[in-house]
């Protein structure tokens, strides 16, 4: 069996975020990177399968900047093959349309019975990019899935509905899978797992070989929010604060009556 | 402008999200069509053209399905624009149809801004303004970010869509959340806790100022995932929608799926180290602090004030 992952890696979204001097997205420097929450449980999940199964073949992928690599290289540690990073210093820039073609063009060369994917990304969230390399490649995809098997070719699953309901679904593969939070607890790396994961393959593919899509849509511009709401912000020391959110509850609210 | 309104059914219900569909028109100034897969006996409050498929014929999920029938009233009406809700359905459905158009999509838009679509970046610290470069434009819309401004009464003019094909999708049903647990929805005050408590053993401290304050403790989804309580203490979309008198939110970013849940509650107050954290746009107090000193000392002095 044939697995693919479609991993991406972001930033941690407790930084101070600038915008950059183009004005379409955040400034890249001084930020720390890691795996994008959504696509930990998909590598998770396609590394239990390979134990489940046995005979697999996991190949994790990432569009990105030399960056990229270290991402790439905690998916080995956690069970991953091969790593392939398709180089690109500008995928910050590409809309989910021309991602999905490059993932799609490299599937087509590889023929994957599975493919997993996070839901979404935590930085442009557009829950596309799954679902899109699904249908260009013409097979069925199953989204937002908090839980996942596998028996003899067909999948089983329950995605994720609003309030907590879930829809039990099922398809044949080839198929595509996108994972919601909650699907499985990712494991953390061990050192010796670290330690092979260097040993393994990670290939990377100039971006111009997997004939990207041309881009269909445009940001004009990249703001910060307009502040809506009036609240008040403290600082200071913890026991100061602790003072005056106490007078903020008695003057505030009614719930020290 | 015409846009192609896409309701949502589910459970042999209509869903409440037409209205903020019907809103987005109102504020792109554009018409409206809509479409449907549902039931005869539950139309939306629409006034307009309504294309509907029968959802025991067509099934309630079925994106093949669904995507098929889309098509064939897009060919017919010709709108420059598609609308879904930014839903499990929505975002489902959405991608399928924009590629098959030829469309670009942009996903959980939040405002029109001079005509020009917005949509959030990085937990909504950031937000983009965009443009469209092809002839169609597929977009999903954040819940709650067209609430409606007058409630609409109106009977659609209902147009049937005969269902064929079938999927590549089995869909064998639903399963309800899981029941039991506590009842969020009676506590006067709420202490969440968020991913900021760092481990399962920090819960302790949320849960006492809860008691403190004779209230009850909740999470945000990640200590729900992790197992460091049980998803009936869920706030969130995907969990409990609740309106205390006052909600402490320590160590949660404010994800809009959990805002959702909590953003009616009367006083607000964060807990956080972020002074950006997007909680700070509904909380009416933010205290830049670390959670893992200040709630131990504010839970002193509020049982000190109650002896
Ligand atoms: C379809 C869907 C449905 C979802 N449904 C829900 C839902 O129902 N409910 C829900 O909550 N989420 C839901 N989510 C997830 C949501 O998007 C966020 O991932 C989640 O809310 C984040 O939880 P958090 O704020 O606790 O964690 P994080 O976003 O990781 O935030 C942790 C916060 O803690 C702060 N912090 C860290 N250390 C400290 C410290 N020592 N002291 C003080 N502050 C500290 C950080 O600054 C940060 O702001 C859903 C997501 C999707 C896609």
């Amino acid at each position: 069996m044939n697995i693919l992952v479609c991993i991406k890696q972001i930033p941690d979204m407790e930084s101070r975020f600038k915008i950059d001097a183009a004005g379409t997205w955040y400034d890249q420097a001084d930020l720390a990177w890691r795996m994008n929450e959504y696509d930990e449980f998909a590598v998770e999940q396609a590394v239990q399968l390979k134990e489940q199964l046995g005979d697999a073949d996991l190949t994790v992928l990432s569009i990105g900047p030399d960056r990229t690599k270290e991402m790439i290289k905690k998916a080995l540690a956690m069970g991953a093959d091969r790593g392939v990073q398709v180089a690109d210093d500008h995928s910050h820039l590409h809309d989910p349309h021309t991602i999905a073609s490059l993932i799609a063009t490299f599937a087509r060369q590889h023929q994957f019975d599975l493919i997993f994917a996070g839901m979404q990304s935590q930085d442009r969230g557009s829950a596309q990019v799954g679902v899109l390399v699904a249908e260009m490649l013409g097979i069925p995809s199953l989204t937002t899935l908090v839980e996942f098997s596998y028996t003899d070719g067909t999948i089983s699953a329950k995605r994720e509905l609003e309030g907590g309901a879930r829809a039990l679904v099922s398809c044949t593969a080839p198929a595509l899978v996108t994972c919601q939070l909650g699907l499985n607890t990712p494991r953390y790396p061990t050192l010796p797992n670290i330690m092979k994961a260097k040993k393994k393959e990670l290939l990377t593919i100039p971006v111009g070989d997997l004939n990207p899509a041309d881009p269909q849509q445009k940001t004009i511009s990249m703001a910060f929010p307009e502040k809506r709401g009036s609240g008040l912000i403290l600082e200071g020391d913890a026991s100061e604060l602790a003072e005056r959110l106490m007078r903020i509850l008695k003057e505030k609210t009614t719930v020290l009556v | 402008m015409k846009i192609l309104l896409v309701a949502e059914y589910r459970e042999g219900k209509l869903l409440g999200t037409s209205a903020e569909l019907i809103e987005f028109t109102v504020r792109m100034d554009a018409q409206a069509v809509m479409f449907l897969v549902g039931n005869k006996q539950n139309l939306p409050q629409f006034d307009g053209r309504l294309y509907l498929a029968d959802a025991a014929q067509a099934g309630e999920f079925n994106p093949a399905v669904h995507k098929q029938l889309l098509l064939e009233v897009i060919a017919r009406e010709q709108p420059q624009l598609i609308a879904f809700p930014h839903s499990s359905y929505g975002w489902d459905l959405a991608p399928r149809v924009a590629l098959a158009l030829d469309a670009t999509q942009f996903s959980e838009v939040v405002d029109v801004q001079e005509g020009h679509l917005i949509v959030p970046v990085c937990n909504a610290k950031l937000q983009r303004r965009m443009k469209a470069e092809t002839e169609k434009t597929v977009v999903t819309l954040q819940a709650g970010a067209f609430t409606p401004t007058q409630s609409i009464s109106a009977t659609p003019e209902v147009i049937d869509l005969p269902v064929t094909g079938a999927g590549d999708i089995d869909f064998q049903g639903y399963e309800a959340a899981a029941a039991g647990g506590v009842d969020l929805s009676k506590a006067k005050v709420i202490v969440s806790a968020g991913r900021g408590i760092g481990k399962a053993e920090n819960l302790e401290m949320v849960a006492n100022l809860a008691k403190a304050l004779k209230g009850e403790y909740a999470a945000s989804r990640p200590v729900v995932d992790a197992d460091w309580t049980d998803h009936s203490r869920q706030v969130g979309t995907t969990g409990q929608t609740v309106a205390p008198k006052l909600y402490i939110a320590c160590g949660i970013s404010g994800a809009i799926q959990h805002l959702a849940g909590m953003k009616k509650s009367d006083f607000v107050i964060a807990i956080n180290t972020d002074k950006d954290a997007p909680i700070g746009e509904v909380a009416d107090v933010l205290a830049v602090c670390d959670l893992k000193q200040l709630i131990p000392l504010l839970t002193e002095k509020i049982n000190a004030q109650q002896a």
